[in-house]
């Protein structure tokens, strides 16, 4: 439960966030989200991930779309990806989530790290 | 170890926020991280392909409200309620679609290009900076600015394109800068200027090749060079029809005494060359019919400048529309005013001039620190100018011009090639002159009839050019205009002594007298970058000009009657190849054929069936291409390696000429073999030469002319953006025939008007009207001009019209 909510969160939050903000924007605000939520290292990992893969995948799709992939293939034959528009919006996709994806594992670090003298007293 | 893991995490993140937050090199010189964000990179450039370009917006700077309405084609029609919103408007609709065009051009033009392209293009900056770029555009400015009316319009054009600058967040910037990790640069009036300069050095700026005549001068005599470089050529059909009187000149210019011992003689050898000089091949086309040649009666004009093409085009269509004036046609993005068009009464259109105006002069420093010079038997002083370069990526880079009395010391010690020896040489080009040519467009956009034309053109200078123009009250004309130095027979050829005033210009031609022409007998005028005039002009005028085309035209227009809009379509995409006519008997009369082995007899049939039009699936056109390519060679080349570097070759139409009425030139023969080679043996050698090449090509399947040529219109990054280009076009024709096509340079506007009782236009330039690689206008054009159609223009009378089904947005500005 918290790591759809962790997902959904971080998409809203970086979304909003992008509006405003310069692309790295996100590196902050998955991190504390990441930090308030306490989640294992590697739910966390996935959380930041996935939300930004899916996020900026899928704008990237949406645009793309109502841009009748004019741009993108331009951009996939410039990069070079051959052409290839689908190969653009996943490397889109990951180099976004890749990012978030460490953001949020380095959140969940210091959170681990803050608790871990109560998890001593618990034992 | 926690504590460790936190830190190692997050510096790892960091790490790669900064490695995708930079530029590396050339390989990858945006930002990725921006660059791919969909919320700030290049989505968000990807235009949607049902995008509404319709809005109301509220700009500072405007004085009433200013309606848009754009085409299906996204031409703009501005209705603006006085002339400085209009010119406001223009500049904010340039930069909405155009501005990194406009940017990367001016900045180009005074030699900041290293700020963008990084350190590859600081010789590129210094050269400009060198000729003079700035100053140039400064002295401009300055007629702008003491001229109200002027300052007036270029001043509300520029607020118009910062208003858009300023309304941009850094994701509403052009793909480019993104690309470049660049930002975008307020405008202001000097930069038009700039870019004014630019055209002059375009077009007026390669004109002469005044270093490399200097060089054959020292290798060949004063006959042999006449040969080599005519003045008047044989098939001349001139821009001013023959027998057209000339008023007595009223200035006559008188050579120095010491011309012949000083200047003609001198032999010393200079290997002095401009790195980035001007593409020479610059032409164009444009014609007008007479009322009594066509099927209306009314008088019809076509124009098709040449330049180099690229995506963004260099033109942007518009219909400009105040109480004053209403004008439609293509502007240039930078500069307000229409440059080629017709309004309500009249229509006009430009080819090149190809004067020179542009010479050197040797100049003797006192020392190595440039301060002072030898003039008039006097140590001067220069004014330095202390030239500071920023490089992206890189600590600025400084230099130094010293200014004469003729022009920046554009060559001296620290800027000139590795084999020249310690000479320096001052710059002097009429481009530096004072001059307002903004205020010519702005009177000829208004203009109602000849004389109106006639007192524009009046008033522009440089770079020289053709205007031609047709009333509806039933007037054509033609004047070269622009302004000329009056030469004495030679001067300016070569580099000249510049230690006095006595090699100087001595004054210019009178503008009265500059060629003209109006209302000829034969019904027609032409230019085509053809010397103007035949030899009666009582002016020594050398420049570097085209024959071929001046002729096919003239002789088609010669023999046509009853003309319609859908002929002279037609003559614009004409192939016919005047030059290969002329040469062809010559060719085929003189080749060995014995000599021939069965695949070159095979390439000669095909050349001698073909049947003259260099259409793109000619395989004539690609023999002839080669064989007179390397016929020049094995002629010229020879002789012209005598120096170094290489005197400039001989024109095609040069060798043609010789070719025709010389049978035993000295030329012919190979300076280096023991035997003497004759007319015969340098046409078979070259044609077995060139069987090579095309044997080559044929196995490739590339020998139709249109693969062989491989046409292709760059994006202006050029090569570091081959994705942006358009390649492979299906075009033939060459810079010989009316389409002049050749591999990246050709008729970057084609526009034919009909001053009938309706005004009948088209036009068409091939790229798009919206500079945005992500837009569907970015080069939805290039299909109808490649196959030689043109769009139907549309001028609108008034904002009436606007509901005409033709409208598609409608933008407004307002206060």
């Amino acid at each position: 439960m918290k790591f759809v909510l962790s997902i959904i969160l971080n998409a809203v939050l970086v979304y909003l966030g992008g509006l405003l903000l310069p692309w790295w924007s996100l590196v902050p605000i998955i991190f504390l989200i990441s930090a308030i939520l306490n989640q294992n290292n590697i739910a966390s990992f996935l959380s930041g991930f996935l939300a930004i893969f899916c996020l900026w995948a899928g704008m990237a799709w949406i645009i793309d779309q109502q841009n009748h992939q004019i741009l993108s293939q331009r951009i996939a034959n410039l990069l070079p990806l051959q052409g290839n528009s689908f190969l653009l919006i996943l490397i889109t996709g990951l180099i976004g989530g890749i990012v978030a994806g460490l953001a949020s594992l380095s959140g969940s670090l210091l959170r681990s790290h803050k608790t871990a003298p109560d998890n001593y007293y618990n034992k | 170890m926690r504590l460790f893991k936190v830190f190692l995490s997050s510096f790892i993140t960091l790490i790669l926020v900064y490695a995708l937050s930079r530029s590396w090199g050339d390989a990858i010189p945006m930002a990725l991280g921006h660059f791919v964000s969909p919320q700030h990179g290049f989505w968000q450039n990807a235009e949607p392909y049902d995008h509404d370009f319709g809005e109301k917006l509220i700009v500072d700077g405007v004085k009433g409200k200013v309606d848009i309405f754009l085409d299906e084609r996204l031409v703009p029609h501005v209705f603006a309620e006085n002339d400085e919103d209009l010119y406001f408007t223009q500049g904010y609709l340039h930069a909405r679609f155009r501005l990194f065009q406009m940017d990367l051009q001016t900045r180009a033009a005074a030699g900041r290009a290293s700020e963008i392209a990084g350190p590859k293009a600081i010789t590129y900056d210094r050269e400009q900076r060198r000729l003079g770029m700035v100053y140039a555009a400064e002295n401009a400015l300055k007629m702008i600015e003491n001229d109200p009316l002027s300052l007036q319009i270029f001043n509300a054009y520029t607020n118009g394109i910062n208003a858009y600058i300023r309304s941009l967040k850094p994701s509403d910037w052009p793909l480019e800068y993104k690309l470049l990790n660049a930002e975008p640069e307020e405008w202001n009036n000097l930069r038009s200027a700039l870019l004014l300069k630019m055209m002059a050095k375009m077009l007026a700026g390669g004109t002469e090749n005044d270093l490399g005549y200097t060089r054959a001068k020292a290798i060949f005599n004063a006959d042999e060079l006449n040969i080599l470089y005519p003045q008047v050529p044989d098939s001349l059909h001139p821009i001013i029809p023959k027998g057209t009187p000339f008023a007595p000149p009223g200035i006559t210019p008188v050579a120095p005494g010491t011309a012949d011992s000083l200047y003609f003689n001198n032999k010393t050898l200079s290997a002095l060359e401009e790195s980035y000089p001007a593409d020479h091949r610059n032409g164009s086309n444009n014609w007008v019919v007479a009322g009594s040649k066509t099927a209306s009666g009314g008088p019809i004009l076509c124009n098709d400048p040449h330049l180099e093409l690229s995506l963004p085009s260099i033109w942007y269509e518009i219909q400009l529309s105040a109480p004053s004036s209403n004008t439609y046609g293509v502007s240039l993005p930078g500069v307000p005013f229409v440059i080629i068009g017709f309004n309500n009464d009249v229509a006009w259109g430009v080819t090149n001039a190809q004067r020179d105006v542009k010479d050197y002069f040797t100049i003797r420093f006192r020392d190595e620190t440039k301060k002072e010079y030898w003039y008039n038997n006097e140590w001067q002083p220069t004014e330095l100018k202390l030239e500071r370069i920023n490089i992206k990526g890189q600590e600025p880079v400084y230099d130094t011009v010293a200014y004469t009395v003729f022009g920046p010391v554009m060559f001296d010690r620290s800027f000139q090639n590795a084999a020249s020896g310690e000479q320096n040489l001052a710059v002097k080009w009429i481009a530096h002159a004072p001059s307002n040519e903004g205020l010519a467009f702005y009177h000829l956009n208004r203009a109602r009839n000849y004389a109106d034309y006639e007192k524009a053109i009046s008033l522009y200078d440089c770079p020289g050019q053709n205007f031609i123009f047709a009333s509806r009250s039933g007037d054509i004309a033609i004047w070269q205009q622009g302004k000329f130095p009056a030469r004495w027979e030679g001067q300016g050829v070569y580099v000249m002594p510049g230690q006095d005033d006595t090699y100087d210009w001595q004054g210019f031609i009178p503008q009265k007298e500059n060629p003209h022409s109006l209302n000829p007998s034969q019904g027609f005028l032409q230019s085509a970058n053809q010397r103007p005039v035949d030899k009666s002009y009582p002016y020594f005028i050398p420049g570097s000009y085209i024959t071929a085309r001046g002729t096919a035209i003239s002789e088609k227009l010669d023999k046509m009657q009853n003309i319609r809009t859908d002929d002279m379509k037609q003559l614009l995409y004409d192939y016919h190849n005047v030059e290969a006519r002329y040469v062809r008997p010559v060719l085929l009369q003189h080749i060995k054929t014995d000599e021939l082995d069965d695949n070159e007899k095979k390439h000669l049939t095909a050349f001698r069936n073909w049947d003259l039009n260099a259409t793109p699936e000619s395989t004539g056109q690609t023999i002839y291409q080669c064989w007179v390519d390397t016929l020049n060679k094995v002629i010229f080349a020879d002789e012209m390696q005598q120096s170094f570097p290489s005197a400039p070759m001989p024109r095609l139409e040069t060798m043609i000429e010789l070719l025709i009425k010389d049978s035993t030139s000295h030329f012919y023969d190979q300076m280096h073999t023991p035997t003497v080679e004759t007319r015969a043996d340098a046409i078979t050698n070259a044609f077995k030469r060139a069987c090579v090449r095309l044997n080559t090509a044929e196995k490739e399947g590339v020998l139709e002319w249109a693969k062989f040529k491989k046409p292709t219109i760059y994006h202006l990054l050029k090569e570091a953006v081959p994705a942006l280009a358009h390649e492979n076009l299906h075009v033939g024709g060459y810079n010989n025939t009316i389409n002049a096509m050749t591999k990246s340079h050709g008729p970057s506007w084609r526009m034919i008007v009909e001053l009938g009782k309706e005004t009948e236009a088209y036009g068409v330039y091939p790229a798009g009207q919206n500079g945005n690689p992500g837009s569907r206008f970015y080069d939805d054009f290039i299909e109808t001009w490649e196959r030689g159609d043109l769009y139907r223009l549309w001028f609108m009378k008034s904002t009436s019209d606007k509901t005409d089904s033709r409208v598609k947005w409608t933008m407004q500005l307002q206060p």
